[in-house]
């Protein structure tokens, strides 16, 4: 994995221990909506705050394929790697 | 997870919010009186919760109308607006809306939401983008999902927000629709609407506004938020519904740009489904003429809006950031909002009630509208029923 994949889990790790708690261990593996508890309401908010710290334009309509952090840490990378 | 198992886990959560037996979300109503009155169970009780802004479900000019219509030309007109559907009360309403707004095009669709749907879908596909406030309404939600295009939500009412999105769009902001509403539905505010036009304009965009909750409510002649501010010219889509200050059910596109009559043949929630029925078109049609000379029914929901708005903040409520006929209370936890839901219910006063994720920023809401129709009296009443409330609620 690439030090730009890594550089985005770790940013994008920041964001979700922010909203499930510092408490909560998470891992690549970690699935957004059933582990985290991340309603839909809260992650379209997450998506706007990841928006903002990459400079990037996350489409909502990309989320329908992403469960996991790997997931979502990997369409950050696809977009940011595109522009 | 089975299909049945996942409609048991939603019966499931949604027995863990509510108390037993208080089923919140479907109350049957009994008799209607009036368009402020019914019955449920037993008992009166003031309606203070349904989008009748300017009162008009009980209009004589309306229901004469729609008797009328109900004689001559049936009780449906079991066709597409596409395929037999279509009679002349469709088109004269186009027409009287066209005309209303000073608008080229009007397209009646059989719903507000699918208004929605019909407008959002047809306008904007595969490879566009849609930049969406993000309290916008589920129909503009499923309106872009139908559509294809790429959606991208701005913080609500944030212009710099926008503009930020907007920038980062580049030359894909030429092939982006923008959505605002004229009030929102959540917390009664109003989009800042000479801002958006102006990053419409600057970005080459097209805009959006969806007035269902300001038709008849704001403007001398109560076309929206257009009117308010003196911006037709910047808005290039307009729609709206009937269900609310017009009384009735269906829901409407204008434009100026005459390319809004080719959805008819491109926008399938406007193909594939019945055309409103005839005494609905007539009761619309005799409902947007009051709407329209509705100076003084203006004057009165806004007369009730501050009277309730303002004594709801005498008594400490947090309420949306300014007085409309939409009066959102704001309270921190859906405990809290059921209590002052069923508190308001036992004096006899039925409300929404809005619980996380449908309402914004994990608050819930209880959320009232009031209407022309309703009296001073009336107003009074409710400001008395949330202070009696509020030692036990806040
Ligand atoms: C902002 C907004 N748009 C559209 C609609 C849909 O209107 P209708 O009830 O005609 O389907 C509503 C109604 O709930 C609304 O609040």
């Amino acid at each position: 994995m690439s030090n730009d994949y890594n550089d985005i889990l770790q940013k994008l790790c920041h964001h979700l221990r922010q909203l499930a708690g510092p408490e909560v261990e998470i891992t690549p593996q970690t699935d957004l909506i059933n582990q985290l508890a991340i309603d839909s309401v809260k992650l379209l908010n997450l998506i706007m705050e990841i928006e903002d710290e990459f400079d990037i334009s996350v489409p909502i309509n990309a989320l329908t394929d992403v469960q996991t952090v790997h997931e979502l840490t990997n369409l950050i990378h696809q977009i940011k790697s595109a522009k | 997870m089975s299909l049945l198992d996942k409609l048991d886990a939603v019966a499931a959560a949604r027995k863990a919010l509510l108390p037993e037996g208080m089923d919140v979300f479907g109350i049957p109503i009994g008799e209607i009186y009036s368009a402020t009155e019914a019955k449920i169970g037993d008992r009166r009780i003031l309606f203070l919760g349904t989008n009748n802004y300017l009162g008009l479900t009980f209009a004589p000019e309306c229901l004469r109308a729609a008797h009328e219509a109900l004689e001559s030309e049936g009780t449906g007109t079991t066709g597409s607006r596409m395929a037999s559907g279509s009679y002349g009360g469709h088109r004269a309403l186009e027409r009287e809306f066209a005309d209303f707004y000073t608008c080229h095009s009007c397209i009646v669709f059989t719903t507000g939401y699918q208004a929605n749907l019909a407008t959002i879908s047809g306008l904007a596909g595969a490879g566009d983008v849609i930049l969406i406030d993000g309290d916008s309404h589920a129909s503009i939600y499923d309106g872009c999902r139908l559509s294809g295009a790429e959606i991208i939500r701005f913080r609500h009412n944030d212009m710099t927000d926008l503009d930020k999105r907007l920038r980062r769009l580049g030359e894909r902001s030429r092939s982006t629709l923008i959505i605002a509403e004229g009030i929102y539905s959540m917390l009664g505010d109003r989009a800042p609407l000479a801002e958006i036009v102006k990053l419409k304009d600057a970005y080459h965009s097209t805009l959006l506004l969806d007035e269902a909750h300001s038709l008849g409510v704001l403007g001398k002649t109560g076309q929206g938020l257009v009117e308010e501010t003196g911006l037709i010219g910047g808005v290039d889509f307009i729609t709206g519904t009937f269900s609310k200050s017009l009384g009735g059910i269906g829901g409407y596109c204008v434009s100026n740009h005459p390319q809004l009559d080719q959805l008819r043949y491109v926008s399938r929630p406007y193909i594939f489904t019945a055309s409103p029925s005839p005494a609905t078109i007539a009761s619309t049609r005799a409902a947007l003429k009051l709407l329209h000379d509705g100076v003084g029914l203006r004057q009165q929901l806004w007369k009730n809006a501050h009277q309730l708005y303002s004594r709801l903040q005498e008594l400490g409520y947090q309420l949306g950031p300014e007085p409309s006929p939409i009066i959102a209370t704001i309270l921190d936890t859906p405990q809290q909002a059921m209590a002052l839901w069923h508190g308001l219910l036992e004096h006899g006063i039925y409300v929404n009630l809005m619980l996380p994720p449908a309402a914004p920023d994990g608050k819930s809401l209880v959320r009232c509208s009031v209407s022309a129709a309703h009296t001073s009296e009336q107003m009074d009443y409710a400001g008395q029923a949330f202070a009696d409330l509020r030692e036990t609620i806040l």
